[in-house]
């Protein structure tokens, strides 16, 4: 094999595969950056307030300001910690956090790995996302890291059963667990009406608020609540550490926004395939969605008082599990008795 | 070399390394990071097989779930490590011939190894097709039709083991004040409200 051949072989696929990944990367980094600004506004007016509106036009450039003044801090190390794993847990909250969107199509053909179990691997990466969290706890040697640490072991593992469940649902009425094609599933004539937030409404409710439940956002930010534990795992970072956390958050933030937008809103396809709708490109629609998605998610922190632990407990195994379990038999019922259910 | 050679040498390098720390580290919640390194690099081979769904479930299930109750389980324990050293000479012997029965019992397997006469057909002509169906496609086939019954009866028994921890770890406690959901519910005005008429300068 000669020098060319092995250019166009083997190192040109993967430069191809490394430039995508840094544009995908830097598209997402820049649009969390203005939805961290959209989640302080949105919390803002809530409340009647103006919020960030300083820095550049109204505050737009915040969060660029932000990062650049959390990177100039100085890292602090508590003595006490495991320094190793200290430094590991950030790391692995946002890296696994980008992960996620090697799979997530925004456009037909616009994912950088057109896997067949693509919900299975965003599934699975979320599910590793607990990881950072404990890590975190328990590396930083002190008492309230280490109970947040165990709280968010306990809370996310509950949620994820639930998810899972919708997760099925969605599945079986798509017949696929590839992404582009349960977005394919739910084109139809009946445009946004046929997408699955209407057929399997409960489910969406349940996924939205399992979603809440997965990222820590509030009412079920137990793992960070500022009134018991400061600020949770967080407590001992400073700096670059803890904005990869923040970082990780909220990209894991989006990922489920725009798991809910795959599997209930339709992903990139318009509200009706009719003259005004469908010149838009599809990858607008899927932002579009994402941001309403997201909305419904900021509009969740500012309206909604923090809820209790065991009552949070209740919510996931008493009240959502028997749920979304009895949801997945009706929905297998009347898919296999209605001759529904995909070839 | 290949891309999927490179990555085989690189997972499996990874994984054989990671097993090793697994029990050469000296903390315990080190030693369980190593293990959850072992999982997804297996997951990782898997992938380069295209056995994609059994790579998935083993990230879900291993990484996802039984390990982060390892975890959870490990950094609870006040390790002490002096404790530990002390007693290495005494359990030796009894370590060093468990290991070495297990060592003669690999050697023998390992030894007596025959690959089956027909795996050349079955591994270039695999029933069924993978360039017509999906792996977890073809998993299902199989698991809900041939395999039914011995995948209802490992259900079965997955629900009986999770029952028995449940009994054996609940402990109803009378004194412990708890919320009531449907007791709260239950209330209207007429039971939570008495109206009582105070005369002036009298109090209750």
């Amino acid at each position: 094999m000669n020098w060319m051949d092995f250019f166009w072989q083997t190192l040109w696929p993967i430069i191809i595969i490394l430039a995508q990944s840094v544009l995908l990367l830097v598209a997402l980094l820049i649009f969390i950056a203005y939805i961290l600004l959209a989640d302080r506004k949105i919390w803002a007016a809530v409340q009647m307030r103006r919020g960030p509106n300083v820095v550049g036009p109204f505050g737009l450039l915040q969060s660029f300001a932000d990062l650049l003044k959390f990177v100039l801090k100085e890292p602090i190390i508590p003595a006490g910690a495991n320094k190793g794993v200290f430094l590991l847990a950030p790391l692995v909250t946002c890296v696994l956090a980008l992960a996620a969107w090697a799979v997530i199509p925004v456009h037909p053909g616009w994912s950088i790995a057109e896997i067949n179990v693509g919900i299975l691997y965003i599934f699975a990466i979320s599910s590793l996302m607990v990881y950072g969290v404990i890590m975190a706890g328990w590396a930083s040697n002190s008492k309230y890291p280490f109970l947040a640490a165990l709280r968010s072991a306990a809370q996310m593992v509950s949620y994820e059963v639930s998810i899972g469940f919708v997760i099925i649902t969605v599945l079986m009425c798509a017949g696929s667990l590839n992404l582009t094609k349960i977005v394919e599933a739910q084109n139809g004539p009946w445009g946004m009406f046929q997408w699955y937030w209407l057929p399997l409404l409960p489910m969406f409710v349940i996924f939205y608020v399992s979603a809440l439940a997965e990222t820590n956002r509030p009412p079920f930010d137990l793992v960070e609540a500022e009134s018991e534990l400061v600020a949770g795992f967080m407590v001992e970072y400073s700096s670059t550490p803890y904005l990869l956390f923040m970082l990780g958050e909220y990209v894991a933030i989006v990922t489920m926004c725009a798991m809910g937008t795959i599997l209930f809103l339709g992903g990139w396809l318009p509200p009706f395939d009719v003259a005004p709708f469908n010149w838009l490109p599809g990858i607008v629609w899927f932002v579009i969605k994402v941001c309403f998605m997201f909305f419904l998610f900021a509009m969740a922190k500012a309206i909604v008082p923090r809820y209790r632990y065991d009552q949070l407990m209740r919510l996931g195994w008493k009240v959502f599990l028997p749920l979304s379990l009895a949801m997945v038999v009706v929905v297998a019922a009347v898919l296999h008795f209605t001759g529904w259910a995909p070839k | 070399m290949t891309v999927p050679a490179f990555f085989f040498y690189l997972f499996s390098s990874v994984a054989v390394a990671s097993a090793f720390m697994v029990i050469a580290g000296r903390n315990p919640v080190h030693s369980v990071l190593w293990l959850i390194l072992t999982f997804v690099n297996a997951a990782g081979l898997f992938l380069l097989i295209g056995a994609e769904f059994l790579a998935m479930i083993l990230v879900v299930v291993y990484v996802g779930a039984v390990a982060v109750l390892f975890l959870f389980v490990v950094m609870m324990l006040d390790v002490d490590f002096a404790e530990l050293r002390e007693g290495f000479l005494q359990y030796l012997p009894v370590g060093a011939l468990v290991g070495l029965v297990f060592l003669v019992e690999l050697v023998l397997v390992v030894g007596s190894w025959v690959t089956s006469p027909g795996i050349t057909n079955a591994i270039t002509a695999p029933i069924p097709n993978p360039a017509q169906v999906t792996n977890t496609e073809a998993i299902g086939r199989v698991l809900y039709t041939t395999y039914v019954h011995y995948f209802q009866l490992a259900g079965a028994i997955l629900l009986v083991a999770m029952i028995g921890a449940i009994v054996l770890t609940l402990h109803h406690r009378p004194n412990v004040k708890r919320q009531s959901v449907a007791s709260q519910n239950a209330r209207t005005r007429d039971t939570a409200i008495e109206v009582v008429k105070v005369k002036p300068g009298e109090g209750l």
